[in-house]
């Protein structure tokens, strides 16, 4: 099976705090470390999972500028055959529909049975794979936490609440967007990085993929922190104090018993 | 303006409290708007459902199809094109199901999309003005949506008060004719229900919760310890089960279990509104972490900046002592 896996390069929320700006319009972005989006690292394993039981290779796909290619190299450590960046200048502006679109090029150019993204990214949107889906007509799920392989089928379940799941049987070609907790991604260490260091990731731009980035309908305009009310009393003081202070508190709410 | 559409959600009859906050936000866009409800559905129940929407809506269009069993947003999707004017709004939730329509739906229908939308400041012409949250809540955007050419937006829960006046008085029109072919080449099977757990956390009157805070699976050992001093239940976020050091059962969120404790202490958690969305019963919140600006302080009443790792075990030798 021949998968494509679209891996998105974000800011690494555990290694930064999210942050305004002074001018209060902007995260800062000084110091900021970057690494593959959650849910793309979570899609790659799975795909490496499929392909591991019935032959294939994985292909990831990423729409970025040059830095992005660090992202790519680091998922093709974890096992992926090939990289492709999409970079140009006509991208930058774009919204979920112009990246769902210069992904649909690449798609266009290859010959891909699956199609994972992630469920969402940095952003929250959880846009681009049902987007994509639909421009190349075929069947979507997102938030899928199952996948088994039945010929040119897919039995896969999606994760609705309370922890259940619904069943769908899926014919191939589709996309699926993946959630987190589907599987247990393999560690990638220097060794295994150094080893695809000089394979070549082509670089695609938009004339290279024969398109025309559609003018993005939604644009953000700023970040900023809304005034949320009064918040949290916040205890402060000595460990000491804090603790007593809480431990009241639990006592008269019935947080001990 | 553009004609407004609200999607139903509805099970077993029931409405989802969405139902009448999409009106609510409806009036954000356009405060004259006259939002129609379209609801999509098959069985003896589905007059009753429309009615019930009528109160809340001028205008119900009503989809009875005896292939639409469960709400299966591929199906769904091929009604809402085939019925749906050129350049409407359509709102609906953002949950699983509208998580899964509303991309396909955008596209299909040419227009525009902005999920998880939080607030509606307003329109100006066809330019929406909407406020979204970035970096699971840490900061918020306002985000810019020409709809000209129509807008699919995907409202949180939760994020728009009910529109309770129950005084449209509404009628309801059957579309169901319109619905046109819903084969599609993605099949819905059943839904399988989650395993239960060693403990019901959905009973607990206090829980400790944990986030990916506690770093490490042998850290949990200090969530458990404090929970036995205190009588109460260890609960986490997604993450921890995610990495497998917890049961699903133990999950608080939108994907988890839903959870009504007097108290209830998140250690280490952030305090996305998947997680927050768990937590009903207004519960009393304490929430520790090492980021004063985490957003869970924003939503607790009680905060506290400390590392959970020292704190939790001098908490735990404090309430042994009493
Ligand atoms: C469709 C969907 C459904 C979801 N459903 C759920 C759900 O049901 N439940 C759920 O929880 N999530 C759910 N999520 C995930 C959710 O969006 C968040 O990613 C998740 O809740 C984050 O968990 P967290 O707060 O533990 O981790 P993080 O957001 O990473 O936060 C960790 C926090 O710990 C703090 N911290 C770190 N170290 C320490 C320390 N030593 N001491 C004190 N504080 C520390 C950090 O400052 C940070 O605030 C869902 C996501 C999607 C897309
Ligand atoms: N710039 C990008 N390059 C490649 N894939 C992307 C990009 N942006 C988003 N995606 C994919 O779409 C998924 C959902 O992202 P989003 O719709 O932005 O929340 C991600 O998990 C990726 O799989």
């Amino acid at each position: 099976m021949e998968i494509l896996v679209c891996v998105k390069r974000v800011p690494d929320t555990s290694e930064n705090e999210i942050e305004l700006n002074s001018a209060g319009n902007d995260i800062d972005r000084d110091d900021l470390v970057y690494s593959v989006n959650e849910w793309d690292n979570y899609a790659v394993e799975e795909a490496l999972q499929i392909v591991d039981k019935v032959g294939g290779s994985v292909t990831v796909v990423s729409v970025g500028d040059e830095e992005t290619e660090e992202v790519l190299r680091r998922e093709m450590a974890m096992g992926a055959e090939k990289g492709l960046l999409l970079s140009d200048d006509a991208f930058e502006e774009a919204d979920g529909r112009g990246i769902a679109t210069a992904l649909k090029a690449a798609v266009d150019k290859g010959n891909y049975d699956l199609i994972l993204t992630g469920a969402q990214a940095d952003d929250g949107a959880g846009q681009v794979g049902g987007m994509l889906a639909a421009m190349l007509d075929v069947p979507f799920a997102s938030l899928v936490n199952t996948i088994e392989v039945d010929g040119d089928k897919l039995k896969v379940g999606r994760e609705i609440e309370g922890g259940n799941q619904e069943m769908h049987e899926v014919s191939l070609p589709c996309v699926l967007s993946i959630q987190t907790g589907i599987n247990e991604p393999r560690y990638v260490g220097i060794r295994g990085i150094r080893k695809v260091a000089s394979v070549e990731i082509p670089t695609m731009g938009a004339g290279d993929l024969g398109l025309d980035v559609p003018a993005a309908k939604v644009k953000r305009l700023d970040y900023f922190l809304p005034d949320m009310g009064e918040g949290a009393e916040m205890l402060e003081g000595s460990t000491e104090e804090i603790i007593d202070k809480l431990v009241e508190l639990l006592k008269a709410k019935g947080g001990l018993k | 303006m553009a004609q407004i559409f609200s999607y139903i959600l509805h099970k077993d009859g029931a409405l989802d409290d969405t139902a009448l906050e999409l009106a609510a936000a409806a009036k954000k866009i356009d405060a004259s708007a006259n939002p129609t409800a379209i609801v999509v559905g098959s069985g003896d129940g589905l007059d009753a459902v429309c009615t019930k929407v009528a109160a809340s809506y001028g205008e119900v269009w009503k989809v009875a199809n005896e292939a639409i069993t469960y709400p299966d947003a591929e199906m769904i999707r091929k009604v809402l094109v085939n019925i749906l004017p050129a350049e409407s709004i359509v709102l609906i939730a953002h949950e699983h199901f509208g998580m899964d329509l509303a991309p396909g739906l955008s596209i299909k229908l040419d227009s525009a999309l902005a999920t998880d939308v939080v607030a509606i400041e307003g329109a100006d012409g066809a330019t929406l003005k909407l406020v979204r949250q970035e970096f699971g809540g840490a900061v918020s955007a306002h985000v810019t949506c020409d709809a000209a050419q129509g807008a699919v937006l995907t409202l949180r829960p939760g994020s728009f008060g009910a529109d309770e006046s129950q005084s449209a008085g509404g009628t309801v029109v059957d579309k169901s004719s319109e619905a046109g072919d819903l084969t599609a080449q993605r099949k819905y099977l059943e839904v399988v229900e989650a395993e239960a757990g060693d403990v019901d956390i959905t009973k607990s009157e206090v829980l400790v919760s944990c986030g990916r805070g506690i770093e490490d699976e042998e850290n949990l050992e200090i969530a458990f310890d404090l929970a036995k001093a205190m009588g109460a239940d260890v609960s986490c976020s997604r993450p921890i089960v995610d990495a497998k050091w917890l049961p699903k059962a133990r999950q608080v969120g939108t994907s988890g279990q839903t959870v009504k404790p007097k108290v209830y202490m998140a250690c280490g958690i952030s305090g996305s509104f998947q997680h927050m969305g768990g937590i009903k019963g207004n519960p009393f919140i304490i929430a520790i972490n090492k980021n004063p600006k985490a957003p869970i302080f924003q939503v607790a009443d009680v905060g506290i900046v400390a590392d959970i790792l020292e704190f939790l075990p001098e908490l735990t030798e404090k309430i042994e002592e009493l």
